[in-house]
Formats: structure tokens, C-alpha cells, sequence
């Protein structure tokens, strides 16, 4: 039982920092109905430029940061000038296939620039069990995880307090809610995209940290992003409170899949079908496979808008 | 001036309705096929054979079959390299675990393996469209190169899935050097084609644009539209099946399921796009183009390199191919959606009009 709560809580929060990533989606997605595939590239230029920024200038951390940063808003503003701007008006599809090529440009130049080496990431945290709950229950529990899961939710906390309270926030849902209607009581949409692609880059940035010190700056890091699309079928595109609880789920039940059932199912075959396979590695692709059950069921994701067509 | 239809009268409804209409299109075709089969065996070295000439058409065909599912009916997919996979892996079960099966055969049922596969995993898209089909498809992309892996039976128990494919051999005549490969491979693109092309034209081609257009629409004009999206699913992942087993045949040799990664799907989604969605020719121009731009990068970088006496890193030419590839999707998702096909379209145009402004 106690290894039982001990994978749950890993996966728990592993999901959070799924769900971290599938933020910059959600927010993309609300603000401009676009569905950013290069996110995860955003993510892996983010923690490669500040590690390399790191090792160039070898300025002190928070300065790097905000280097980052300003790179990322740039990076924002850029890809809202260069590319979705001339693609305003076209089919969802031709934006999405748009979002691939940015992914495969973004993740090209970063390392262009910076190197394809692997890189290690330090933010000084260590991954290492908390002692209480290590004497008290036994159950291991990482401080660099819980860590990145307090980042989350203090950044889910700030983005909530952003969209709903500020001028810029009511805008950012006004756009997001019907652009014609926005464009029409003044408010300035490319000005609101650029914001929206600025937060997301700084979204991705905060993922990338916490990604990047966890598994080192890699390319595969892209990969790891690519998990937040099934957390996005299952909690919604639209929702941002969708985005951590898929997260939670896909990440909390990818880790317990991953244990409990590959002996469930070698055991079944070899008893039944007296053929013996080892089936390790699920987590590949279970996250996948979830979403393509759960969009049978419910696509509209467990928070997202139920969507109508006419014709 | 030479290129014009004047003069040309259609007097039959075949006539009117031939794939190509004009004539100087059609001499050019024949002429095209003159030079694939005969001139460029004769002519061309082993290393353009086996490393160019095969690995294009082997893609054109896989692009052919996502051209199908996305240019033509609508549907986004991401998981065309695990159908590539699902093909070469089950034509070399058939040819290895029937004994005496003709290898053509193999292909075929190889690619109706595929075609299974797909509709199987083309279901989600009853209900869900664009980029929730994507992230769907994409499950077929992780699960399918696993289960290859995992389950060794597939691989008659080799190690990490490897596959090695059995020499070809055709009513004993055996296919083994590269330009006897070509041949077979150029001939089973060929018919390929020429079935996508008149499927593309006949009333299941328009369903399937009919559904791409407007689905709701469609359905309201009476088009079925699960039988249309599972079809054009089943016959997309034909095409890719016969791929990945002529991948496995006759281009590579020995496979594992692991080199049908997501970078090939991309791979084969940009020569869609580069080439134009939604045309057969497209689909050719498309992979010609991508097989060609890694070669022609790379000679590019290395000869800048030492001309400028610059030490080339490892490794840069394939990240200056990434930011090439997805600057270039974007510049035709841009500048011109409908990609290469379109642009040899308007150059059409322009030529029937040539040497005359109006």
C-alpha cells in the first residue's frame, strides 16, 4: 500500500508538470482558437537558451531569467507577426500544420545556436526524499518534485488571478470568446495576441526550468511536451482548470499503469495463451491510448465547451 | 504557343472525360514514363537508384496514401509511419509464415493489414475532427512501433523487432539488384497512382472532398459519412501499408519498428504539404522535393563551409535542415496553401498563353 501511494504521488506530480505544459496550449487555444503544436519546442528553446545564457555571460541566475524571458516575449511577438498574422482566416487545420513547421524551426535554430550536446540544468533544488514524510509514513516523496508542483500551482494561481481580475485578462476572454465582437468594442486584437503569445512563451519558460533540471536539456524534451496533448482531449481545450486535472490524471495514472498492469497482462498471456512477453513501457504510449478511448466517449474533454456545428 | 488545346475537338464523352485531356499533356506523360522505365535504368548509377530513385518513390507512395486521408477527405493524421510499420511487418509475416506465397501477394496483404489497422484507428474520427484526430492518430503512432517491439512473434523473435526482409522473387525471376528494384517498385507506384487518381475523380473522391468541405453539408446531400471517412481511412493506410513493405523490400532491406518514428509521419505530412494537398501530383512533387533538399543542404553547407574556410560542427546540417523544413511549411501554408502542384498549375496557365500577355 505504501508503494502504492508512493507511485501515485510520483505520478501525481509528474502530471503537474504535464499540466504545466499544457497551460501555454490552453492559453494559446482560448485567446486565438489556435492549437499551438510547438509548445513543446517553446519549452526546449526556453530552458536551452538559459542554460546557454548561463554558460556564456555566467551572469547570476535571476538576471539569466529575465534575459530568457525578454528572449521568449520576443520570440512571442515574433512567430504572432511572422506567422499567424498572414494565416488569420484560415481553416484551424492550415494554422495547426503552421504550428508543426514552427515546432521543427524552433527546435532547428535553438540548436543552431546553443549545440545539440545534453546539457544539465541547476536551479539548486536537490531530488532528494522529505525527510517527515520519509520517518513518519515511509513514503518517498521527491522535494524537487513537490517543488515543481508548488511552482505550478502558484503560476495556475497567478494566471487565474491575471484572466479574471485585470483589464488585460477581461480582453484576453473577451478575444477568446468571439473575436468580431472584440474587434468591435475596440478592443486591439493583434496587441492581445502578442500578450497571449508573450505569457505563453513565459509558460514555457517556467516549464522548461523545471523540465530541463529534472531530465537535463534535451532534445526529448519535446516529447515529454507532446504528453500534454492527450492531458488537453481529457481535461479540454478550453479549460484551464481541465489542463491540471488531466494533467493529474495522465501523470498519476501513466506511472500506476505502468507498474501494475504490464505483470497483470504477461501473467494473463502466459496463463492463457502460454505465450510469454514483457510488456515494460507502456508509459510510451498509455497517456495516447487513454485519450483515444476518452475522445470516443466525451470529446469535448472532462471541462471543455460542447461543441455544436451549423451548417 | 506549343502548348495549347486549340484544334482539339472532344468528340466522345471518353474523350472528354481521359485523364489528359490535352494533348500535349498527354505525350508528355507517356514521355514520362518512357524516361522512368527505360532511360533512367539505363542510365542512372546504383547509388541514384538505390539511394534517390527508391527511397522517392516509396515515400511518394506513403504520401500518396496520407494525400488521400488529408487532402482529399479531410483527416489529420500523424500516425503514417506506424501504418508504414503495420505493412512491411505483416508482409514479411505473410511471406515467412505461408509457405509458397507469391511476394506480390505478400505486399497486398500487407497493405490489407494496414487498411485494417487504420479504419480501426480512423473510428475516433466519426466524432472528432482536425487536431483532435491529430493527437488520436498519434496514439497509433506510439502504440503501434511498441507492440511491434514487444511482441517478438512479429519479428519471428529477433532482437528489438528487426526485421529482414526475404529476397523478392517474381514467377522466379528474382529482383535483387537495384535497378530490377526500381523497376518493381516504379511499377507498383505507377498503378498506384493511377488508381488514386481515378478514385480521386470518381464519386468516392468526391464524397470524400464533399466531407473535407463541409461534413454537415455532405451529410445532408446524402453522403454517408462514416462509410466515407472509414474509407478513405482503410484505403490511406493501404497505400501507406504497401509502402512500408516496398521500405522494408525493396528500399532498406532489414527494418526494425522503431525507424517508423514520428519524425518520418512528419516527414511524410510535409511532403503533403510542400506538394500540394489535395492532388496526386502533388503528392510526387512533394517527395521528390523532400528526398531531394537533405542532399542538396548538405552540399550546400559543406562547399559554404570551406569556402569560407569555416569548421563545420557536427550535427549542423541536420538542425539547418529542421529550421529549413519548418520554415518552408510555413512559407507555403503562407504563401501558397496548395504547394508545388499549384505552382506547376499556374505555370500551366501561363504557358498556354505564352508567348502573349492575354
Amino acid at each position: 500500500m505504501q508503494f502504492f501511494f508512493e507511485v501515485l504521488i510520483g505520478g501525481l506530480l509528474a502530471g503537474v508538470m504535464y499540466s504545466l505544459v499544457a497551460l501555454g496550449f490552453v492559453l494559446i487555444y482560448k485567446a486565438s482558437g489556435v492549437f499551438n503544436f510547438a509548445q513543446g519546442a517553446m519549452v526546449f528553446f526556453a530552458a536551452l537558451t538559459f542554460v546557454g545564457l548561463q554558460e556564456k555571460t555566467g551572469l547570476p541566475f535571476w538576471v539569466v531569467i529575465a534575459l530568457t524571458l525578454a528572449v521568449m516575449v520576443l520570440l512571442g511577438v515574433l512567430i504572432e507577426r511572422i506567422v499567424l498574422r498572414p494565416l488569420v482566416n484560415q481553416p484551424q487545420i492550415a494554422l495547426f500544420m503552421a504550428t508543426i513547421g514552427l515546432a521543427f524551426f524552433i527546435e532547428g535554430l535553438a540548436q543552431l545556436i546553443w549545440g545539440t550536446e545534453v546539457r544539465r540544468l541547476d536551479l539548486g533544488l536537490q531530488d532528494e526524499p522529505i525527510g517527515v514524510l520519509m520517518d513518519r509514513f515511509g513514503i518517498l516523496v521527491s522535494k524537487f518534485d513537490l517543488t515543481a508542483a508548488l511552482v505550478a500551482g502558484l503560476l495556475v494561481a497567478v494566471l487565474a488571478v491575471f484572466f479574471n481580475k485585470t483589464r488585460i485578462g477581461r480582453a484576453l476572454r473577451a478575444v477568446a470568446d468571439d473575436h468580431q465582437a472584440a474587434l468591435a468594442v475596440g478592443i486591439p486584437l493583434k496587441q492581445i495576441w502578442a500578450i497571449v503569445w508573450s505569457v505563453a512563451g513565459f509558460v514555457a519558460l517556467v516549464a522548461g526550468l523545471l523540465w530541463g533540471a529534472r531530465n537535463g536539456v534535451q532534445v526529448s524534451l519535446t516529447f515529454v511536451a507532446l504528453k500534454a496533448l492527450p492531458v488537453l482531449i481529457l481535461g479540454g481545450f478550453e479549460s484551464i482548470l481541465g489542463a491540471i486535472v488531466g494533467g493529474l490524471l495522465i501523470g498519476a495514472g501513466e506511472k500506476l499503469a505502468e507498474i501494475y498492469l504490464p505483470p497483470l497482462a504477461s501473467d494473463f498471456l502466459l496463463r492463457h495463451f502460454d505465450v510469454s512477453v514483457n510488456l515494460a513501457g507502456i508509459e510510451g504510449w498509455f497517456a495516447y491510448m487513454l485519450a483515444l478511448v476518452f475522445l470516443l466517449i466525451r470529446p469535448e474533454g472532462l471541462f471543455g465547451e460542447k461543441h455544436i456545428d451549423r451548417v | 504557343m506549343l502548348y495549347r488545346e486549340s484544334g482539339q475537338f472532344k468528340t466522345t464523352y471518353a474523350a472528354d472525360q481521359q485523364l489528359f485531356p490535352i494533348r500535349q499533356d498527354r505525350y508528355a506523360f507517356f514521355a514520362l514514363l518512357a524516361v522512368s522505365f527505360v532511360a533512367i535504368p539505363l542510365l542512372a548509377s546504383d547509388y541514384w537508384l538505390t539511394a534517390i530513385l527508391i527511397p522517392f518513390l516509396v515515400f511518394a507512395l506513403a504520401t500518396l496514401g496520407l494525400n488521400i486521408l488529408t487532402g482529399y477527405a479531410g483527416q489529420l493524421s500523424l500516425g503514417t509511419a506506424a501504418f508504414m510499420a503495420v505493412g512491411a511487418v505483416a508482409a514479411y509475416n505473410f511471406q515467412l509464415r505461408i509457405p509458397g506465397i507469391p511476394i506480390l501477394l505478400s505486399f497486398v496483404l500487407g497493405g490489407l493489414t494496414a487498411s485494417l489497422v487504420g479504419a480501426l484507428f480512423g473510428l475516433p474520427s466519426l466524432r472528432i475532427k482536425g487536431f483532435y484526430l491529430a493527437v488520436a492518430t498519434l496514439a497509433a503512432q506510439f502504440f503501434i512501433p511498441w507492440l511491434l517491439v514487444k511482441i517478438s512473434w512479429f519479428s519471428n523473435n529477433s532482437a528489438s523487432g528487426v526485421i529482414t526482409a526475404q529476397p523478392i522473387e517474381i514467377l522466379g525471376y528474382a529482383f535483387d539488384s537495384p535497378m530490377r528494384k526500381y523497376l518493381l517498385v516504379l511499377a507498383i507506384v505507377a498503378l498506384m497512382a493511377l488508381a488514386a487518381k481515378n478514385m480521386a475523380r470518381s464519386s468516392i473522391g468526391r464524397a470524400w472532398m464533399a466531407v473535407r468541405d463541409m461534413d454537415v453539408a455532405a451529410e445532408v446531400i446524402g453522403i454517408r459519412i462514416t462509410h466515407t471517412k472509414l474509407v478513405a481511412f482503410a484505403v490511406s493506410s493501404f497505400y501507406c501499408g504497401m509502402a512500408g513493405a516496398l521500405y522494408a523490400f525493396a528500399y532498406l532491406g532489414s527494418v526494425e519498428p522503431d525507424g517508423f518514428n514520428l519524425d518520418l509521419s512528419f516527414r511524410i505530412l510535409f511532403m503533403v504539404i510542400i506538394g500540394g494537398v489535395g492532388s496526386i501530383l502533388g503528392s510526387f512533387l512533394g517527395a521528390a522535393f523532400i528526398t531531394l533538399l537533405p542532399i542538396l543542404l548538405e552540399v550546400l553547407l559543406t562547399s559554404g563551409a570551406a569556402a569560407l574556410n569555416l569548421n563545420l560542427q557536427p550535427g549542423v546540417t541536420s538542425m539547418a535542415q529542421l529550421v529549413v523544413f519548418g520554415g518552408l511549411i510555413i512559407f507555403f501554408l503562407i504563401v501558397e496553401p496548395r504547394g508545388l502542384a499549384r505552382l506547376w498549375q499556374i505555370l500551366k496557365e501561363k504557358l498556354r498563353l505564352w508567348p502573349f500577355p492575354h
